[in-house]
């Protein structure tokens, strides 16, 4: 997928949320991520992607949320909340976490990488182009997480072998069971 | 999740002080207690975070191996110390949860998670661990996962941590802000208090644990049966560590986790081994002594089966019985 084609499916699903927006803003204010600051809010600095972002945050409000929902970085997905699919994966001062489990103010002095953070300008890292040139993905959900704990798999060393692979990604579920696609792309890209 | 306030102290001192206020809570990584508090099984006031105090370090000296409770699974698993003389600790674990998980994870943390069932976090049943004097629904309803060990009529939920077990079974010391004990005394059977399940004190903090050298603790594995390959909490596990004079057992520790509702060391699993060689006969004698007091409900008579079964293939893998 192209950053142009992209950039034009996020901006039809933005245009179809306004016959909802009713429900929609409902939700949003019942959700601690999106409140506005509140008294209970703390001002916090968080350093994502080489880019540094002030933002007041109540404390409850993870990582994930915080990048979703206020940073705009809607690559990091998520899906079960609660630690156990990983498709909020992101990088912690290059280690692999799950962005679901841990507080945006725990965060603070920490260089955190999402899937944004990956290409360099239009060259896309290494592992992405495996991905599509093995056709690693399916809906999709499940993809930039599996991405960025596969570089972080990567660099670990952990794929000497696709048995090794298959254990060490075994954080990362996909629904679509790409599994041998995806293990392949790490094969690729870890050469 | 309720909203809280959030400190993050810089010693230990402050850590203590600021916790042993009313609803306060220590934060390590967060993966235990931010999932109980998303379903709300749990709510704090105040959240400590103590990953700003100096609490991760991995050090060996003067024949012990003092992990900083602050250390992360990831890190105390690929400790070449812990590799070469804390084996079991090491393969426990590699073998709990996920990457991102371990990258997470302190130490500390792993062993002080809940332990409870799916029903705890259930909002709409009772449960005696989040509500004392409600009932327990898992005595008659679904209990494959549960204890058959250590059990009451008030709980039955297994203890879940892996590394626990480990630590069980190479005589691991807990060193807290105030004293320090054997982390065998760390956790308590339910009894009639389920949401009691340590003996530490409100706003105790957890500061590591030393665990001593030994031929004992260098000779010792972890097995892990569980309803998927990896990424999965265990249905029955074994921690075994071995130290034999020729063919005779010499010293031995037979510890597990799935089948009992804390860590579970069983002294006459050991005592059926000690001092005797170690052949089918004797091994199948351990076996029988530890499920002994075993009571089972509905669901779970499998494990009597299967833990023995683990612990059998572990001591011939490990001791290469014939
Ligand atoms: C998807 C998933 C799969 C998992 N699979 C496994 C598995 O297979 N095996 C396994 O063993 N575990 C498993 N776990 C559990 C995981 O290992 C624990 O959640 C983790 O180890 C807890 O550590 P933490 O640092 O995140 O603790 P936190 O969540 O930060 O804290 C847990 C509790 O300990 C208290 N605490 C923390 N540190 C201290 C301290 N130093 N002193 C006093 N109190 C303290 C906190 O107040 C809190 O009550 C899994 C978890 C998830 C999310
Ligand atoms: S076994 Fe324990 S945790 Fe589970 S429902 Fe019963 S009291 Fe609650
Ligand atoms: S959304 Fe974080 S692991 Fe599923
Ligand atoms: S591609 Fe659909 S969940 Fe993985």
């Amino acid at each position: 997928m192209t950053a142009d084609s992209e950039f034009k499916r996020r901006t039809v699903l933005k245009a179809g949320s306004t016959a909802v927006t009713a429900t929609f803003v409902a939700t949003r204010t019942a959700t601690p991520a999106a409140a506005a600051q509140t008294e209970s809010s703390v001002d916090i600095t968080l350093r994502v992607n080489g880019h540094d972002h002030r933002l007041a945050v109540e404390p409850r409000v993870t990582l994930l949320d915080a990048l979703r929902e206020r940073l705009d970085l809607t690559g990091t997905k998520k899906g079960c909340d609660r630690g156990e699919c990983g498709a909020c994966t992101v990088l912690a001062d290059g280690r692999r976490i799950k962005s679901c489990l841990t507080l945006a103010v725990m965060r603070q002095n920490t260089e955190i990488t999402t899937i944004e953070g990956l290409a360099r300008g239009d060259r896309l890292h290494p592992l992405q182009e495996a991905f599509i040139r093995r056709d690693a993905l399916q809906c999709g959900g499940c993809t930039p997480g599996q991405i960025m704990s596969g570089v972080a798999c990567i660099s670990e060393g952990h794929t000497r072998s696709a048995d090794e692979i298959r254990e060490w990604m075994s954080g990362n579920l996909c629904r679509c069971a790409c599994y041998p696609n995806i293990v392949a792309a790490i094969q690729d890209a870890a050469k | 999740m309720r909203n809280f306030t959030y400190a993050a102290p810089r010693n230990v001192a402050e850590a203590v002080r600021l916790a042993g206020q009313p609803g306060a809570r220590f934060i390590a990584g967060g993966t235990d207690l931010l999932n109980l508090m998303r379903d709300g099984a749990q709510s704090h006031g105040a959240i400590i975070d103590i990953n700003g105090l100096a609490l991760g370090d991995i050090v060996q000296r003067n024949g012990v191996i003092r992990i900083g409770a602050l250390a992360r699974m990831s890190d105390v698993a690929a400790h070449p110390a812990v590799r070469r003389s804390l084996p079991v600790v090491s393969e426990a674990l590699l073998n709990s949860a996920s990457p991102q998980v371990r990258n997470m994870a302190a130490v500390g943390g792993n062993v002080l998670q809940r332990t409870r069932c799916g029903y705890f976090r259930d909002s709409g049943t009772t449960c005696n661990k989040k509500t004392p004097g409600t009932g327990c629904p898992a005595l008659e309803g679904e209990n494959r996962g549960h204890a058959i060990l250590g059990g009451s009529d008030h709980c039955l939920a297994v203890h879940p941590s892996d590394l626990a077990v480990a630590l069980l079974a190479v005589d691991a010391v807990v060193l807290t802000d105030r004293r320090r004990f054997p982390f065998a005394d760390l956790h308590v059977v339910p009894g009639t208090t389920p949401d009691q399940e340590t003996v530490l004190g409100h706003g105790e903090l957890i500061t590591g644990f030393e665990i001593p050298v030994t031929p004992l603790a260098a000779r010792s594995r972890y097995l892990k049966l569980r309803d998927r390959a990896t990424f999965e909490f265990a249905v029955v596990s074994v921690a075994a560590a071995l130290a034999m004079r020729g063919n005779t057992v010499r010293d031995v520790r037979l510890t597990f986790g799935g089948v009992a509702t804390k860590p579970w060391r069983s002294p006459e699993a050991e005592d059926a081994l000690r001092g005797k060689p170690l052949t089918t006969t004797t091994i199948t004698e351990a076996g029988r002594a530890l499920v002994r007091g075993a009571v089972t409900r509905d669901h779970n008579a499998f494990k009597v089966d299967l833990v023995q079964r683990a612990l059998d293939g572990l001591l011939r893998d490990l001791g290469g019985a014939r």
